[in-house]
């Protein structure tokens, strides 16, 4: 790889298309239009085959020529390649022949696909010789970078609404970083720091690093295809907070067949949102391209973002695949949590309860025929969102350390069972 | 009185390197539109050819995003406080 830039080739606005050096910055001065990686894919044509990755060590990396740093990655080299999960059960019971999990429930170090995106923005931020990373989050990406800060030896400042769950706080607090929470939602944590950004010389990885931050989430849509034995799976449902995560799911799927590592068969992909936060779904169910700004108010926090920068996009994506957007309430969030939990053992957060319960309803709407087959995106895990489900999962029974008390509650609880 | 208009990095040079400026009491589309004669390209950065404001730009009045209130009709009186603060995320 070139020293400079790797096989990157600039920024590029996504709006007019000019082109900005491979900087740390994120919008065009023309016209504001966010900026995107450009890469040279001849140049990596000759040299991503599906051999080539896999010689490579099972982490996300093993596509580096696709991901935006220009030399090696030198922070989160572990991170991805987490598991694809045949769901027979949940299949099953949601009424469709095939299902799979892709579970980054279970990504390193700090369970959820925000390692991917923080890897490749602390990557990048270390070439461009930056001291101090900083972020906007709703919990998991604040995690992520205090996480991953700490083991590059970076300074790390994260910023958060002053009420997420507990657990996330202290998933940020126990790496050293210091955590300042904002007494307002995600969108006004998200217009601070674009203040801050703006006075400081840090690396804030979801404004001036966005560009290279956002393309790390390709990484979760590569591993899809080359874990179903490189092919495009037909459906892929995706939750929605900005709507970055669904439109580089579906670059990953434009990229890897634009290179023939995998046949360009069609895909569709479908977005998913809280009832409590829903601008882009309802914006794509009333079949507009644009959405209407909300003030969230969801139990599924990591999604609760509503001015999404990448609704436009997002809603693009899905009308070009022939994509629904469906949202669910917070019930069935908690439904969904417990359905995938039951059904494989996986415990997602509030987001993949999202993603279950509404793949759920497409399904029993039709929307994603019951013959075909689907991939859902799990982005975080459960033990963060404990709050949210407390309390609705049943309870423990609590007996004396005797066999006879042990016993009669066995009687009752198969007598429960057995009238269930 | 004026109305306090907060100038983002990006659209600094182009006005004299001001982080504040001072503009009429109005709606969002006439201090839109005071600002661009006053200040040659920002109607470009700011807005479509048709003259909507462009998507990609938040338009705050004292923090509240225009787009819950009256879009660029929104009234913005002597004292208050006008952002643009380009469009940006995360999770």
């Amino acid at each position: 790889m070139s020293e400079s830039q790797g096989f990157m080739r600039s920024l590029k606005c996504r709006e007019c298309g000019r082109d900005y050096p491979l900087g740390a910055t994120h919008v065009c001065e023309f016209d504001f239009g966010p900026l995107e990686v450009a890469y040279d894919y001849d140049r990596i044509r000759k040299v991503l085959t599906r051999d080539a990755i896999q010689a490579r060590p099972r982490s996300m990396w093993r596509y580096r020529e696709l991901l935006p740093v220009a030399g090696e990655p030198t922070v989160g080299r572990q991170v991805g390649y987490t598991p694809l999960v045949k769901a027979d059960r949940l299949a099953r019971r949601l009424g469709i022949r095939e299902l799979w999990i892709k579970n980054d429930a279970v990504n390193y170090p700090t369970l959820s696909f925000k390692d991917r995106v923080v890897s490749v923005a602390l990557s990048r931020s270390v070439e461009l010789g930056f001291k101090t990373v900083a972020c906007a989050s709703t919990g998991n990406l604040a995690n992520s970078v205090a996480a991953n800060a700490a083991a590059a030896g970076l300074d790390a400042y994260v910023f958060i609404p002053h009420d997420l769950e507990q657990g996330k706080v202290v998933n940020s607090l126990v790496y050293g970083a210091k955590v300042v929470g904002i007494r307002g939602h995600y969108d006004e944590v998200n217009r601070l720091c674009a203040e801050i950004a703006g006075k400081y010389p840090w690396a804030f990885v979801n404004v001036n690093m966005r560009p290279y931050y956002a393309e790390g989430s390709k990484s979760m849509g590569f591993e899809i295809q080359e874990q179903l034995g490189w092919r495009i799976p037909r459906h892929t449902v995706v939750c929605m907070a900005s709507g970055s995560l669904l439109t580089k799911i579906h670059k990953s799927y434009q990229e890897f067949s634009k290179l023939g590592i995998v046949d360009a068969t069609p895909w569709i992909i479908h977005g998913a949102q809280a009832t409590g936060c829903n601008p882009i779904t309802q914006a794509q169910k009333a079949g507009l391209d644009f959405f209407k700004p909300q003030k969230p108010n969801t139990i599924a926090k990591s999604l609760a973002i509503g001015t999404p920068a990448d609704g436009f996009y997002a809603l693009k994506v899905m009308k070009e695949t022939g994509g629904h957007g469906e949202d669910v309430t917070d019930d069935e969030i908690r439904e969904g949590i417990r359905l995938l939990a039951e059904c494989e053992g996986i415990f997602a957060e509030t987001a993949g309860g999202v993603t279950v319960g509404v793949a759920k309803k497409l399904v029993a709407q039709g929307k994603i025929p019951a013959d075909e087959s689907a991939v859902l995106c799990i982005t975080g895990n459960g033990l963060k969102t404990l709050d949210a489900v407390v309390g609705h999962v049943g309870e423990t029974r609590e007996i004396r350390p005797s066999l006879r008390e042990f016993e009669g509650l066995l009687a009752s609880m198969q007598g429960a069972m057995a009238t269930a | 009185m004026s109305v306090l208009v907060d100038v983002p990095p990006s659209l600094r040079r182009l006005c004299g390197g001001e982080v504040e400026l001072r503009a009429s009491p109005g709606s969002v589309a006439d201090i839109v539109g005071e600002l661009s004669r006053r200040f040659h390209g920002l109607g470009d950065r700011l807005c479509e050819r048709d003259g909507n404001l462009r998507r990609s730009v938040l338009v705050l009045v004292n923090d509240e995003d225009i787009r819950f209130l009256a879009s660029h009709g929104t009234s913005v009186r002597a004292g208050d406080k006008l952002s643009f603060v380009p469009a940006f995320a995360g999770g």
